[in-house]
C-alpha cells in the first residue's frame, strides 16, 4: 500500500483536524447520550451554521457570529428545559428548528453563487487552514482541562443531577456550561467536519463507548479513541478508494457502534453452561415431586 | 473518628448535635409553589433539634414540597423558612443543601448509567469538598464504612442501575450521611418496597436518627411505615397543616379517616399501632 499521501501537508492538517475533532466531538458525545439529549448535537450544528449564514450574509466574518448563535441556543435550552413544563427533548426540538428556519431563511436571502454557504453544510476536512486547528486545539483543549478539573462535579451532574443539585454541587451551572461546551465543540469544528456530519462523529463514538464499559472514565477516553480512529480510518480509506471523506468517516464511526454493541458486556446474556447451572441449582418442583424430595427420592 | 466494625456496626462517637443552639428548623407561614400550582400554603412549624418528624397525608397534600423547601429544591413564594439557624433564601440554599441530607423518592436509574454504587455515595461528600478538590482517602474510606453500616457490603462496584429498590434507597442513605447532615429529609423511603426491605429501612432509619444525633424528618402516606423513633406526627391534607401531635394523640381512627377520606381502624399490638383500611 502506498502510505506516501501522509507527506502531503493538506492530508496532515486533515489527520490533524480529525485528532481534534474527532476527539473533542466524542468527548461531547459522552455528555449529551449520557443525559439523554442527543438531538442537542445536531441542534447546535444548526444554531452554528444558522449564525455562520448570517455572518455570510452580512459579509462580516462568519465565526464569531456561529460562536454567538450555538452559545444562545445552549443558554436558551438550559433554563427552559429546567421549567417544569417542558421536557429537554422538546426543548431542543424548539430551538432546533427555530434554528433550521433562520438557517433556509439566511440562505434564502443570499444572492448568486452559496457556495461558501453550504462548505460549512458538507464540510471538508482537507481543505482545513491553520486558523481550523488553532480554534479546534484550543476548544478541545479546554474542553479536556475543564473535564479533567471538574470531573466529579460532571460525574455527578450526567449521572443523577437531582441528587447533585440535592448535596450542594452547582448542578445546574455544571449543567449549563456543558451544553455551551457542547455549542463551543460543534462550531469549532463546523468547518472542518460539516454541519451534517458532526453529529455522527458526536454520537457515534460515544454511543459505542458506553456499550463498552461502566467506568465513566474509561468511557471518555473509549470515545476519545473511537472519535479520532473514526476520522483517521475515514480520511486513509477515503484516499486510498477516491470516495468523499465525511462520507466513509461517518461509515466507520456506525461500523465501530455496531461492533461495540454486539460485543457489548452490558448486553451479553448467560452462557449455556450458566443457563444448566441455573437449571440444575434452581429447578422448580412440580407438585409430584415435592412428596418425591421429602422420601429422598429425587434426583 | 466513628468506627465500624467487622458487623458494619457504628461503634463510637454518634455526635449529637442537640446541644446546638436554636431549633432545627422554623416555618411561618410558608407557602410553595410549581407555577401557578400552590401545592403548600400558611405551614406554621417549629422542630427542636434531635427531634423525629413524621409527615403524614394523603397523596398531593404537600408532604415532599413541605420537604423541598426545607433545603432549597422548592420555590417559598410567602412567609419565613429558617432552617438550622439560617433564613432559607436563594443565596443561602447552596451551603444549607450541604447541611442537609435529602433521600429522595424511589429513583428509576439507566440499567447502562456509567455509576457504580461507590461512586454514587461519594457524591455525598462533593458539596461539601467543593469545586477543584479531589475526593481525599479519607473520604472513601468513611463512604466505605456508611456502606457496610447501610447494608451494602459487597455491592461497592455494582452498577448503580442494577440495584434493588432497597438497595437503591440504602444507598440514598449513606450518600446522605456521608453529606455529615445535621438534618435528614426522607421522602417516602419505603414506597413500592417490598415488607422485609421496608422493615431493613425503618430500622436502618431509626439507627442513623439516633447513632448520628440528627433531626429527622420522614414524609410518607403509609402510617405504618412510620418509624417508632418519630415524637412528633404532622398530619398534612390540600397543602395545609391540620394537626401537629404526639403519635399517640394521631393515631385517632377519627381524625385519620377524615384526613384520607376514607375509613381507619387503630388496631394496637405489642405496644405498637397497626392501622388498617
Amino acid at each position: 500500500m502506498d502510505w506516501g499521501f501522509l507527506g502531503y501537508g493538506f492530508m496532515q492538517k486533515a489527520y490533524l483536524a480529525g485528532l481534534l475533532g474527532g476527539a473533542s466531538c466524542a468527548v461531547t458525545g459522552v455528555l449529551v447520550v449520557t443525559m439523554r439529549i442527543t438531538a442537542i448535537g445536531t441542534c447546535m450544528a444548526h444554531a452554528a451554521f444558522a449564525g455562520a449564514l448570517l455572518g455570510i450574509l452580512l459579509g462580516v466574518d462568519w465565526l464569531p457570529l456561529a460562536f454567538g448563535f450555538s452559545i444562545a441556543a445552549a443558554g436558551l435550552i438550559g433554563p427552559l428545559s429546567d421549567r417544569a413544563d417542558f421536557a429537554p427533548e422538546t426543548v431542543v426540538g424548539i430551538v432546533f428548528s427555530a434554528m433550521l428556519g433562520l438557517a433556509f431563511l439566511f440562505l434564502g436571502l443570499m444572492s448568486g453563487a452559496r457556495t461558501s454557504a453550504l462548505n460549512l453544510f458538507w464540510g471538508s476536512i482537507l481543505t482545513v487552514e491553520r486558523t481550523d486547528l488553532v480554534l479546534m486545539g484550543v476548544v478541545c483543549g479546554l474542553l479536556l482541562v475543564g473535564l479533567t478539573l471538574f470531573f466529579k462535579e460532571v460525574r455527578a451532574v450526567l449521572c443523577h443531577r437531582s441528587v447533585a443539585l440535592a448535596v450542594g454541587v452547582p448542578a445546574t451551572a455544571v449543567y449549563y456550561v456543558m451544553l455551551v461546551c457542547t455549542g463551543l465543540t460543534v462550531t469549532a469544528s463546523l468547518r472542518s467536519i460539516g454541519g451534517l456530519l458532526i453529529y455522527s462523529l458526536v454520537i457515534n463514538p460515544a454511543a459505542a463507548a458506553y456499550q463498552l464499559s461502566y467506568d465513566l472514565k474509561r468511557i471518555f477516553i473509549l470515545a476519545a479513541l473511537f472519535g479520532v480512529a473514526s476520522c483517521w480510518t475515514g480520511l486513509t480509506l477515503s484516499y486510498w478508494l477516491d470516495v468523499p471523506s465525511g462520507a466513509v468517516i461517518v461509515l466507520v464511526s456506525t461500523l465501530i457502534f455496531v461492533l461495540a454493541t454486539i460485543g457489548s458486556p452490558k448486553k451479553r446474556s448467560l452462557s449455556r453452561r450458566e443457563r444448566l447451572e441455573i437449571n440444575y441449582s434452581g429447578r422448580i418442583e412440580e407438585p409430584g415431586q415435592a412428596a418425591g424430595q421429602k422420601r429422598g427420592t429425587h434426583v | 473518628m466513628r468506627h465500624v466494625d467487622e458487623g458494619g456496626r457504628v461503634e463510637a462517637e454518634a455526635t449529637p448535635r442537640q446541644h446546638e443552639a436554636g431549633p432545627a428548623l422554623v416555618l411561618e407561614r410558608v407557602a410553595a409553589a410549581y407555577g401557578r400550582h400552590v401545592a403548600m400554603r400558611d405551614v406554621s412549624l417549629r422542630l427542636e433539634r434531635g427531634e423525629f418528624l413524621g409527615v403524614i397525608g394523603p397523596n398531593g397534600a404537600g408532604k415532599t414540597t413541605l420537604l423541598t423547601v426545607l433545603n432549597g429544591l422548592g420555590r417559598i413564594v410567602a412567609g419565613r423558612a429558617e432552617v438550622l439557624g439560617i433564613p432559607v433564601t436563594p443565596g443561602s440554599v447552596r451551603g444549607l443543601r450541604r447541611r442537609i441530607g435529602y433521600v429522595a423518592q424511589l429513583q428509576e436509574f439507566d440499567p447502562l448509567l456509567p455509576m457504580t454504587v461507590a461512586e454514587s455515595v461519594l457524591t455525598g461528600c462533593y458539596g461539601r469538598l467543593g469545586l477543584l478538590r479531589r475526593v481525599p482517602a479519607s473520604e472513601r474510606e468513611r463512604a466505605g464504612e456508611f456502606m457496610r453500616l447501610v447494608g451494602l457490603s459487597g455491592l461497592e462496584h455494582r452498577p448503580l442501575g442494577h440495584l434493588s429498590g432497597g438497595e437503591r434507597q440504602r444507598a440514598a442513605i449513606a450518600r446522605a450521611l456521608l453529606q455529615r447532615p445535621e438534618m435528614l429529609l426522607l421522602d417516602e423511603p419505603t414506597a413500592s418496597l417490598d415488607w422485609q426491605a421496608q422493615r431493613g429501612i425503618l430500622e436502618l432509619i431509626r439507627t442513623v436518627h439516633e447513632r448520628f444525633g440528627l433531626t429527622s424528618l420522614i414524609v410518607t402516606h403509609d402510617l405504618n411505615t412510620l418509624p417508632d423513633v418519630c415524637s412528633r406526627i404532622a398530619c398534612m391534607k390540600e397543602g395545609r397543616l391540620v394537626r401537629l401531635d404526639t403519635p399517640r394523640a394521631v393515631a385517632d381512627p377519627e381524625l385519620l379517616s377524615e384526613l384520607y377520606g376514607t375509613r381507619i381502624r387503630v388496631v394496637e399490638e405489642d405496644g405498637r399501632m397497626h392501622l388498617f383500611y
